[in-house]
Parts: structure tokens; sequence; C-alpha cells
């Protein structure tokens, strides 16, 4: 089977500012993918570009096998977009206006399964301008998802959610992507990217500075531990190691068993970031 | 069977559903049935209520004449303004951008639009006629004839206004400046077309700016169709000009639909 999205060369500038220098990205069918990078990096102009909200200067694009470009009825059918905040038609129903939106796609899901697939079952009735933020935006995701669609672009889908909301929503996301949907994520959070995606994507200065898995994303999972413990009467003590496991052993000896305060870490997905992104500036 | 399932719903059908949506959200949005619908409601009663008086020795009372022009005036409330606004707003709220990313045919879009202003100005003209009727003794068109005009007239100044409306939506620079953006032209042009004040009393260079614009056309096609002829003795041209009406009006739809093609954006100016 094909790629979902293949992107080569793309570049877009708004006057003198190079917005997307230059990126290559291949995602593959039934994969979430997550674009990171600070604000202003081409995050945005990128996926717009792939949803064919947006002209390219120059590179190839084909998503689902088409030229985002060059936007058929048929094509944005199997598409479902889930773009950043609205406000939009604040005196209809959650049900309203899923049903509605439902209607323009040849093949859409059932609206009431898809309203309790966000979890708003009990907002059914409830007008929108009646909704919280996060209802606000699991509607959003709604209108994204009714059509069933075999790509789904989410932009920074969880900002202004509580904690509870935000972990609901991940497994609204995952149950998607478990049932072979491609989904292409930006987000600002990292431990969303971490928890959803199987690959990820930094992306600063128009560039695409690293593709790997969270896991493995800048040498991660080989890059050298931290073993930290509380000292009697030195306080906190921190040590690099390449080998942390001999350092702990060691340490427990020396102890006679418990290590007072003892932790082991390696680099967060969000240090990887921080590093790479800090680099290019 | 499947083939027939995947075909997507046709553009008509998603247009006439979209108008139906857009008429539902019209009237549980207050403002916009305040400003809009009930502005000129509230002037006709209120002006109605202020003068009075036989125009001249027409047999027209200043209360009818007032009716026939608040009823194009109703007509370009909530189409220009209505839709004009109403676009504004969706562009900048992000509406447009949405529906532009869905396989909802554009002219879907459209075609709601149409729906919305077609039966909102129906409404509007039935309610201000119903209050001229009964307050101000207007009567309705006296002959086939004249209903034919009102006919005419409705459809022309309605298309005309609307397509003026929506190419006028791209003007604002957001959505809460739309109202002001809109209702500037359309106040100034009630004080010129022969709305509030008799036409046949401005000054010579007046009528001649105010008969650039399809506003006075409309007063005037509709005062032919629901005034007794009487009242050619007070209009400027010492007729009722129906095929200058027609041209122009016509020639607005013309120009307002260029004009939409040329500058209709699904995205607000921040989106680029």
């Amino acid at each position: 089977m094909s790629s979902a999205v293949r992107v080569s060369g793309l570049a877009k500038r708004y006057g003198e500012v190079r917005a997307v220098d230059g990126i290559d990205l291949e995602i593959e069918r039934g994969e979430v993918f997550a674009l990171l990078g600070p604000n202003g990096a081409g995050k945005s102009t990128t996926v717009e570009i792939l949803e064919g909200h947006r002209r390219r200067d120059a590179g190839r694009v084909e998503v689902l096998g088409h030229d985002p470009g060059r936007a058929t009825r048929q094509w944005r059918a199997r598409l479902g977009i889930v773009a950043q905040t609205t406000r939009e038609a604040p005196e209809l129903t959650v049900r309203e206006m899923v049903r509605h939106f439902a209607g323009y796609y040849p093949r859409p899901r059932d609206p009431d399964e898809v309203i309790e697939a966000v979890g708003l079952t009990d907002k059914t009735r409830t007008r929108l301008a009646g909704l919280s933020g996060g209802q606000r935006r699991r509607v959003d995701v709604a209108l994204g998802i009714v059509g069933d669609p075999e790509l789904l672009f989410l932009d920074e889908p969880t900002t202004g959610f509580d904690p509870e909301a935000r972990r609901a929503f991940w497994e609204l996301i995952r149950g998607l992507a478990h049932d072979g949907t491609t989904i292409v994520l930006t987000t600002h959070y990292m431990e969303e990217a971490e928890v959803l995606a199987d690959r990820v994507a930094v992306i600063a200065g128009g560039r695409i500075l690293a593709v790997d898995t969270p896991r493995e994303l800048g040498g991660r999972a080989t890059e050298v531990a931290e073993v930290s413990w509380l000292e009697p009467a030195e306080g906190r003590r921190t040590l690099r190691a390449a080998s942390p496991t001999q350092v702990v052993a060691e340490l427990a000896e020396r102890f006679g068993g418990e290590v007072p305060g003892l932790t082991v870490a390696r680099p967060t997905l969000e240090d990887v970031y921080l590093r790479m992104i800090g680099e290019t500036q | 069977m499947t083939a027939v399932m995947s075909r997507p719903p046709g553009a008509v059908r998603i247009g006439l559903r979209r108008g139906l949506l857009e008429l539902r959200l019209y009237f549980r949005e207050r403002e916009a049935v305040v400003f809009t619908f009930l502005m000129p409601v509230m002037l006709l009663s209120i002006f109605g209520a202020i003068f009075q008086g036989e125009l001249g020795d027409t047999g027209v009372d200043y209360r009818q004449y007032f009716t026939a022009g608040m009823i194009a005036s109703g007509m370009m409330s909530v189409t220009f303004v209505g839709l004009g606004v109403a676009i504004a707003t969706e562009r900048d709220d992000g509406t447009l951008k949405r529906l532009y990313g869905t396989p909802m045919p554009r002219s879907s879009y459209f075609i709601g639009k149409t729906l919305l202003a077609l039966t909102l100005s129906l409404l509007e003209t039935a309610v201000l006629f119903a209050i001229g009727a009964t307050l101000y003794g207007v009567e309705p068109p006296a002959d086939p004839g004249r209903w034919f005009t009102l006919g005419w007239v409705f459809v022309l100044g309605v298309a005309a206004c609307s397509l003026l409306g929506i190419a006028m939506s791209s003007l604002p620079r957001t959505g809460r400046s739309a109202p002001a953006v809109l209702n500037l032209p359309f106040l100034a042009l009630q004080f010129t077309s022969g709305v509030f004040v008799l036409f046949d009393s401005l000054p010579g260079w007046l009528q001649q700016v105010a008969a650039i614009f399809p506003l006075k056309w409309m007063c005037q096609g509709l005062r032919s169709a629901l005034l007794p002829d009487t009242m050619l003795a007070m209009e400027p041209a010492g007729a009722w000009e129906h095929g200058r009406i027609a041209l122009i009006l016509g020639g607005w739809c013309a120009a307002g639909l260029v004009l939409c093609v040329l500058t209709f954006r699904w995205k607000g100016r921040q989106d680029g």
C-alpha cells in the first residue's frame, strides 16, 4: 500500500520569510505522526499545504495519492481536518451541527455514534455556546471524523484542556489510530507526542531537524543517564553514567541496601526537543 | 448499491439543507434579528408616528410613501447588511475555512445564502407591508401589472443587494468591524434614495449621486407597484421609468456577481 503523505522539496515563502524551506516527509498509512516545533517553525504552513488550504511555491506533495493543490470533492471526502479554534454557529446544538456536517460526506459515520465517541452524549441537545472550551474542541473533533476519514489532521487538539480531558482525548485518538486512521498531529505538548505518536518530526526554521520514534529521537535511548542520590551530610549528588545499573549496584553496596533519594533518568523527549531547537538559534 | 451510496450528495440538496440550517441559526441569534430584521420595522413605526400629511395633491400620505421606501430598505437590510455582516463574521471566526476543508460543494454555500436572503426578504416585505396596510392605509398592488412590477423589482433588488453584500463582506478587516462598514453606506443611501426623505425634495446633485446606487431604483419601483399614478406628479422624472429601473438593478447584479467572483475569500486576513 502506498504512503498516506509523501512530500519532497516542499517550500513556501511569505515575502522575504522562508516559512517552509525544503521539507521531505513520508507518512505511512495507519501511522500516527506528530510534528513538533516552536511557533513560526513552519508546522502550520506545512499542514495547511497538505490539507489543500494553502498553495506551495515548490516541491512535490502527494496526500492519499493526490496533489492537494488540485483538491477535488472526492479527495476532500477522504480527509478529516481539525484546525485551530473556531467560534462558529453558537446557537446550534451539538447534534444539529454533527448531523449537518455528516450530510457533506458520501459515507458518513452515524452522528450519534460520533458524538458518543467524543464523549458528548449528555451534551447532545446543548447549544455550542453552552459548552466549555474542552467540550467545544470535542465537537471540532466530531466534525473532523464524522466523514469517516482515512487521514485525520489534528492541529494542537488539546490546547486548553484540563489533564483529565486530555487523557480522555488521547484515548479517543488511540481508538481511531487502532481502527486504521492515519493521523497527522501538531502539538506543543511533548507528553502528547510521546503517548500518541509512532514517529515525530521536529521542525524549526522551515526545515526538518529530525524524524524518529519518540523513544529514540535525538539518540534518547542510548544517551548517558543521570544517577542522582542524597549523600548524607553532603546533599544531592548527580553522576552522569554510561552504565547506570553498575553505578546503582555500587551505591546499594556502599549504603548496605536502600540508596537515599535515588533517581535514574534519561533525557525526556522535552529535553531532547529543547536541545535540538536551541541548537538552531 | 455501494456505488450509489458512495456518490457524494448533490450540491443543490446540500445547499437546501444549508439554507434551512442558516434560517434556524438566524432566528436563534437575537442580534441578527434585532439589527437587520426588526430595525426597519421599528423605523417604520417611529417615523410613521412622527410624520404624516398628504404629499402635494397626490392623494398619497407621507406614511404610504415611507412604507414603500421602507420595504425597499428592509430588503437591503436583510440582504446587503445581513449577508455582508454574517459572511464577514464567518470568515473571521473560521466557519468558512472549516467548510472549505470539507467536501461541501462551494456552490452549496451560496445556494444556502440565496435561500436565506430570499426567505428573509419575503418575510421582511410581508411584515412591513402589513404594518403599512393596517396603520397607514397602504393598499396591495391594484392590478396584475402592478403585482408583476412588485415581483421583478423584488427579485432584482434582492439579487443586487445580496451580491453586493457578499462582495462587501471582504472589506472589513475583522468580523467585529463588519456592522460599521456595511451600515455606513446603507444609512447614507437611506437618506438620499427616497426612504426617509422625499426624493423629489433632495438637491439635484444629491439625486444624481443617489441614482447611481440600487436603493433609489428599488424605492421607485416599489412606489410604482404600491402607490397610485397620481404620485407621478412628485416623481422628478415624471414617469416610473421601469426600463431604467430594470437596467440599473440588472447592471448592479452583474457588477456584484463579478465583484463576488473576484474578491470572495474562504480565509480571513490573518490567515494569509
